[in-house]
């Protein structure tokens, strides 16, 4: 006869996950089904996620993340904020992904206004950041995630060059991981004096050190079984459980904003989307190292092709006048006094705008009534959306994999929470 | 009824010709279609839409407060398809008395947190969603946390001068 038992002990403690999940049918006395709570501090994790595991030997049967440990109100910050106030906070969402935070928030909001132009270097330079940004979020996966699995070196390896980023991006904004650096209206700063040099060398080392990455993983018996024909869920259950980004390119679908809706001038630069059609882990690492080779390749061609001319749009009313208009114009000193006490106001309307993060398709919800704050900020990040697929990769597969699969998502939970 | 300005729009006017009194309203500022679309027929528009009209991704779902408006609560999707590679919003009005609109996860799994989040912010409850839980905040927390009445520092600290 089968009876029903609750396992509670493990999670006595917990109110977020609804008790009635917990119902499993096992054998009177059997030890063979467990409930394993993982998280929400755990090193494979990478940020603060609870899930509960059902197991069945080493099975896992049912997975339960459990996500807002991190949720610290940002949108309702944003409504108190002005408008250029709440570039910092975009900042702080993905700590990995600050620059494509700002960019799609200042996007947004220069569609919000409608009648401002961009010029074309604050653009290439945006694009520039963007993708050195993109680098340093795959650099940051690939160590982290080979390190899970057991290979310690390239974490190593992975951070020497995520180090000269961050000091490129310290160069550029004075900060190395909450730069807020793309501004509505253009950039924070003028490119820094030579600037061309420090990412000329950097990018030209790059591809060469993606090469050793690849190498060190290739050759390595571990890797590949610990992630070839790991971690697969059918296409059509990610598509339909919103996961964007390198886990739906490693399932073959060839769809990236930079390509179909270009932003930013991405249309004037050559590169390509890398897809695979294995939607297992292996795919997954070897698309973000594709895509970190297409990342170098335009980084290179923002380099090469840099244009010149200001940096920041001619919309007095908007962006900070110069230091020297403000003590010879008093147009400039009553714009800096208006944009420094009451911010700027923004036409009344709604816009929904995407851009290709590390991670997936990140897109802003931006509402203004006119008045000089935002009235609502929704912010749909890539890992919120991708981790609903957790349990379609978790489900039916063995324990020991959970790691692999886990990694191979790519989410931050700073991103999940907001 | 549909707005003029989406009248060529493919999906906007296939939706009016199968569904034809679903639509209550719509504009294309800033080429961003958006349908205001009646609460009651939310379910069955999204079924045509990713069943037709190949929109099968939701992008995500949210909410907008605007009290002292009647109704307040404006539940707002934004669909995606890359067969079109094209954007669609849908709108729907919710009264705070009411607060409650039919989920659409039986359309599109990954409804299911969003739905939730925007219960756990806004209070509006989804009819037949799985697993209708706050998923940000604490569960035993007490209100809304992104309706516009609710203060930015939450009720547990009062400050003087506010």
């Amino acid at each position: 006869m089968r009876e029903i038992t609750l396992h509670t002990d493990s999670i006595a403690a917990t109110d977020a996950v609804d008790i009635e999940h917990r119902l499993v049918e096992t054998e009177p006395g059997s030890m063979r089904r467990m409930t394993l709570n993982m998280g929400p501090q755990h090193p494979s994790t990478h940020g603060v996620l609870r899930i509960v595991l059902e197991l069945d030997g080493e099975t896992i049967i049912s997975a339960f993340p459990d996500i807002g440990f991190l949720h610290t109100g940002i949108e309702k910050e944003c409504e108190v904020k002005t408008w250029q106030q709440v570039v910092t906070l975009t900042d702080r969402v993905d700590y990995l992904a600050n620059l494509s935070n700002n960019l799609v928030y200042a996007l947004a909001v220069e569609k919000l206004i409608g009648d401002i132009e961009i010029p074309p270097r604050a653009q290439w330079t945006r694009v520039m950041m963007a993708e050195l940004q993109r680098l340093n979020s795959h650099l940051v996966w690939l160590g982290t995630h080979a390190l899970d699995i057991g290979a310690m070196t390239v974490f190593f390896y992975c951070f020497r060059e995520r180090e000269d980023i961050l000091r490129i991006f310290e160069m550029f904004s004075g900060q190395r991981m909450m730069t807020s650096y793309i501004r509505i209206g253009g950039l924070a700063l003028e490119p820094p004096r030579g600037w061309q040099h420090v990412v000329g060398k950097f990018i030209n080392a790059f591809p060469s050190k993606v090469d050793e990455y690849e190498e060190l993983l290739d050759a390595n018996p571990i890797w590949m079984r610990r992630t070839q024909g790991v971690g697969i869920a059918p296409l059509e259950d990610l598509l339909d459980l919103g996961v964007t980004g390198p886990m739906i390119r490693a399932a073959g679908v060839k769809w990236d904003v930079r390509k179909d809706e270009p932003y930013s001038s991405y249309d004037q630069f050559d590169f390509e989307i890398p897809t695979r059609t294995e939607n297992d882990v292996y795919a997954r690492y070897r698309v973000r190292l594709s895509e970190m080779r297409q990342s170098a390749r335009i980084v290179k061609q923002a380099l090469e092709g840099m244009p010149e001319g200001p940096w920041q749009a001619n919309a007095p009313k908007i962006v900070l006048p110069e230091r020297e208009k403000m003590k010879t114009q008093m147009e400039a000193l009553i714009y800096h006094f208006k944009i420094v006490t009451e911010g700027f106001r923004v036409t009344a309307g709604e816009v929904y705008q995407a851009v290709e993060s590390p991670r997936g398709e990140i897109a802003y919800y931006v509402v203004s009534n006119g008045t000089s704050r935002p009235y609502r900020v929704f912010m749909r990040t890539p890992s919120f959306g991708n981790l609903q697929a957790l349990p379609a990769l978790l489900e039916g597969r063995l324990l020991a994999d959970s790691i692999a699969a886990l990694g191979s998502m790519d989410f931050v939970l700073g991103d999940t929470d907001r | 009824m549909l707005p003029d300005a989406l009248r060529e729009h493919p999906a906007a006017a296939a939706l009016d010709a199968a569904l034809p009194d679903a639509i209550a309203g719509g504009h294309a500022e800033r080429n961003e279609p958006t349908l205001f679309i009646g609460a009651p027929r939310i379910v069955e528009v999204c079924r045509f839409l990713k069943a037709e009209q190949q929109f099968v991704r939701l992008s995500s779902i949210t909410a907008v407060d605007w009290i002292p408006a009647d109704p307040r609560f404006e539940v707002v999707y934004n669909l995606h398809s890359m067969d079109r590679n094209a954007r669609l919003r849908l709108k729907c009005w919710v009264s705070e008395s009411e607060c409650e609109i039919d989920s659409v996860t039986g359309v599109w799994r990954s409804a299911n947190w969003y739905e939730r989040e925007v219960f756990d912010l806004f209070g509006i409850r989804f009819r037949n969603h799985p697993d209708m839980r706050r998923i940000l905040m604490p569960s035993d927390w007490e209100g809304y946390p992104l309706r516009k009445d609710y203060p930015v520092h939450g009720y547990k600290y009062t400050y003087q001068n506010e």
